[in-house]
């Protein structure tokens, strides 16, 4: 049998916390030869990101342990090398990207020095370092490479400083390339671009990729072979177009069902009373404008979309509604008064009813407070809501809504799961029967069956009680089930605005068909057939 | 960087002749300077004379417009004890507790820099317990008693080294030695837990993931992250230090600003008291224009 280049058999991985053994990895095996693409799919918690870890000996020993298996590149063990070994095979043999760039690239030295480094820990001169460095960040697209050699992350935009990990990963030509989630705090057309580098670098320098990710518009792009793992264990593995057309796995089929975009989209409906109509909206941080007058409607039970990358004014805008910031210049009628003319006072019974629910349940709920406190808090602020005798009964009548249950009241955050938390932080808003919540990326945290769980409920509430939202997101296939109207922006001023049939069947934009066409779709054909077009 | 500096500087000027304006009102509440100068038989004559001679029998006011008049021009006033300009009494000094506090914080820094970072390094391991543990106490023990415990021992009882009062370096060792414990103490534990963190980041990982060695890992890597919460605690410790360490000078019979500071008020010796507090005050204010250089040196954000 001819050695793969990558050979992982039977390995598990425990980690042992105050709560007890965790079996992070149960006796997966997996391979991967050279010049090809294996994708390891899984939601949080599945233990994806694990086995890799243990590829690069970066598992903490203890509280982790490495309870069985081996892990052989080209036919050697990695698990039983000496440590100085072990270590020489780090950035040469194998490197890795992650997928936070800013966060795992130190923010106290120049980007240069870091790509040297990758070279000189493994017995390179420093000029022939220097200039190779120089080199790559040219080749991966960096602008003004001499410049950018001495520049500090902060200084690049999110896909540069990929951009820049990739440079430094593939210093030393290594054998395999380990990417986890690398493009997933990216915006989609920075996406698609860092995936092209990657599939690009790869021919090149004929390595091995093995990319970790919970997307399957990102192993439709970009596999050749899919592992699906779930709690700890590998439940399918096959082809990409295999496993994505014939799911044999019951988890499988789940993930490929809840891929968003595919459902029916909401009809035209008779549009209800105007609820909000904002006008000519303008922003400015110092010198950059992030509101360059925008102006839209919201009617009472609808759901309006607002759809951008990053820098494009939709969390600005979200803020300024809320009066968390101040505008401007502009006006926003809520029931014929105008919102930015309000009076502190009018304002605090204003906030009854408009509510927000943010990206980041784990930050936006208080650890030290349980359920119960939570949802009810808004009732010790606004007390003519609801008499106290009754608050235990209404918190346990809105987490029954929000598909929790009563008995969870007691709890605090950190007892639940990502998707359960929003849930809490959607009923913490609810607490106060608002007319409109503004969610701000309200789901693009959480896994893509939960995202699928949270939107099916906003949408149910909105039918139940005519609330209306604007939901807040970067990427376009989140919003296509749920909204009603759809406004794409892009640096501060709206692109498009239409019903969501328009938008999705009939985009008038370039830079709306550019969105939809930077989106992944999940099914490996539609995929290549776009790649197709593209070439 | 320079209107920086300038913003900074207002600010220190403002609350630096709030500060003068409070100590000189305070002290004239303490009572009249002639009283304690002039042996106790002194005629109601001489200690006015004494007063006349130092403006205090003018109205509170008067003598208040006169001193920041003095102060503006650079001129801090006599010593009534010494009869000799304030601001030489104390720059004298000052330069004592400037070479304590220099040389205590070189040592302390560089020892707490080095052990913080192992502890961090094998955290919950045994030098970490050791460290931990040993830190905790010197954080917590008093000086006062750690410099009686010290003179016990190592003066009285061993003859190793002299009680007090200076001369030779050996005179230097014990407040050097007492003064070195609690920041010690206090600026491992924070190198530690600043460590902690910055070698479980994400860089480190990327480090690590391109086969970076582990002592560049811990001094290179993480190191540089982690000095900028240590650095803020570095300064305040400095501070006390400038402050004058008044009770370990004072014990010590070292002849710092602390020591002076205290004697003058207790003499009522107002201009040396003004001038010390305005000396320590700009050299704090010195001080921490070099810790927020040093921020900005050591992170990029910050400079940009």
């Amino acid at each position: 049998m001819a050695e793969h280049l990558l050979d992982v058999r039977n390995l598990s991985v425990e980690f042992h916390t105050a709560s007890g053994v965790v079996k992070a990895v149960r006796n997966i095996s997996y391979h991967l030869d050279r010049g090809e693409t294996l994708a390891i799919l899984g939601e949080s918690g599945s233990g994806k990101s694990v086995s890799s870890a243990a590829i690069m000996n970066l598992i903490d020993m203890p509280p982790g342990r490495i309870t069985s298996g081996e892990i052989f590149l080209d036919g050697v063990d990695l698990l039983t090398m000496k440590p100085q070994d072990r270590r020489a095979v780090n950035g040469k043999r194998i490197a890795m990207i992650f997928q936070d760039p800013l966060s795992h690239l130190n923010p106290v030295y120049p980007v240069g020095w870091q790509i040297r480094e990758a070279m000189t820990a493994h017995g390179l001169s420093k000029d022939a370092a220097e200039a190779e460095a120089l080199r790559l960040l040219g080749r991966v697209g960096i602008p003004d490479p001499q410049a950018a050699m001495d520049k500090y992350p902060h200084q690049f935009s999110g896909g540069q400083r990929q951009r820049v990990m990739i440079a430094m990963a593939l210093a030393l030509r290594p054998d395999l390339l380990i990417a986890d989630e690398p493009t997933t705090a990216l915006d989609v057309t920075v996406q698609a671009e860092v995936l092209a580098l990657l599939k690009e670098l790869q021919r090149e320098i004929g390595m091995g990729v093995l990319i970790i990710t919970h997307d399957l518009g990102v192993v439709a792009e970009i596999a050749d072979r899919v592992v699906v793992m779930e709690k700890g264990a590998l439940v399918e593995s096959g082809t990409v177009r295999e496993v994505y057309k014939n799911p044999k796995h019951p988890y499988t089929r789940r993930l490929i069902a809840a891929a968003p975009g595919k459902g029916a989209m909401h009809e035209d409906e008779a549009k209800g009373e105007m609820l909000l109509s904002v006008r000519d909206v303008r922003k400015t941080y110092g010198a950059f404008a992030a509101l360059k007058g925008v102006s839209f409607d919201l009617m009472a039970g609808q759901t309006l979309a607002i759809v951008g990358e990053s820098g494009s004014g939709k969390s600005t805008l979200a803020r300024v509604l809320l009066r968390l910031d101040e505008p401007d210049s502009g006006q926003a009628l809520w029931k014929g008064r105008d919102l930015f003319q309000l009076s502190p006072k009018e304002l605090y019974r204003l906030r009854r009813d408009l509510q927000m629910v943010f990206q980041d349940p784990t930050q936006s709920l208080n650890p030290r407070m349980t359920v119960f406190q939570l949802v009810s808090e808004a009732w010790v602020i606004h007390p003519d809501i609801l008499p106290k005798a009754k608050w235990r009964e209404r918190v346990a009548e809105l987490l029954v809504q929000v598909g929790l249950s009563p008995d969870h009241m007691r709890r605090y955050p950190h007892q639940f799961s990502g998707g359960q938390r929003q849930r809490i932080a959607i009923a913490r808003a609810l607490a106060l029967e608002p007319r409109l919540i503004i969610c701000d990326e309200a789901v693009s945290a959480l896994d893509v069956s939960v995202q699928a769980q949270v939107i099916e409920l906003l949408d149910r509430l909105r039918k139940d009680t005519g609330i209306s939202f604007i939901f807040i997101a970067h990427d376009l296939p989140v919003v296509r089930d749920f909204a009603d109207q759809v406004m794409v922006m892009q640096k501060g001023e709206i692109v498009e605005i239409g019903g969501v049939r328009q938008i999705f069947d009939a985009p008038r934009e370039p830079y709306t068909r550019a969105l939809l066409a930077a989106s992944l779709d999940p099914d490996p054909d539609i995929q290549a057939a776009h790649r197709a077009r593209r070439a | 960087m320079l209107s920086f500096i300038r913003k900074r500087s207002v600010a220190s000027l403002i609350s630096l002749a709030g500060l003068i304006v409070m100590v000189f009102f305070l002290s004239r509440m303490t009572g009249d300077p002639a009283s304690l100068f002039l042996p106790v038989e002194a005629s109601a004559e001489m200690k006015q004379q004494f007063r006349e001679l130092h403006g205090l029998n003018d109205p509170l006011l008067v003598q208040f417009s006169r001193y920041v008049g003095d102060v503006v021009t650079g001129d801090l006033g006599e010593s009534y004890r010494k009869a000799r300009p304030a601001l030489d009494v104390v720059t004298e000094a000052f330069v004592w507790t400037l070479w304590l506090a220099v040389i205590t914080m070189s040592l302390v820094t560089s020892a707490a820099i080095v052990v913080g970072s192992l502890a961090a390094f094998r955290s919950g391991g045994f030098f970490d317990r050791t460290a931990s543990m040993l830190s905790l106490i010197g954080a917590s023990v008093p000086d006062f008693w750690l410099a009686i415990v010290a003179i016990v021992v190592f003066s009285v009882n061993l003859h190793w080294l002299p009680t007090s009062g200076t001369g030779s370096v050996l005179h230097w060792i014990l407040p050097i030695s007492v003064l070195f414990v609690r920041p010690f103490g206090i600026i491992v534990q924070v190198v530690r837990g600043s460590m902690i963190g910055a070698l479980s980041s994400a860089y480190v990982k990327t480090a690590r993931a391109k086969g970076v060695r582990s002592g560049p890992i811990i001094f290179i890597h993480a190191l540089r992250n982690a000095m900028l919460p240590v650095i803020t605690v570095i300064g305040d410790q400095a501070a006390s230090l400038l402050n004058g360490a008044v009770i370990v000078e004072t014990i010590f019979g070292f002849p710092g600003v602390g020591k002076l500071m205290i004697d003058s008020i207790l003499q009522r010796d107002f201009n040396v008291v003004l001038a010390a507090i305005l000396v320590t005050a700009l050299a704090i204010f010195l001080m921490n224009l070099l810790i927020d250089l040093c921020y900005a040196l050591l992170d990029p954000r910050i400079r940009h």
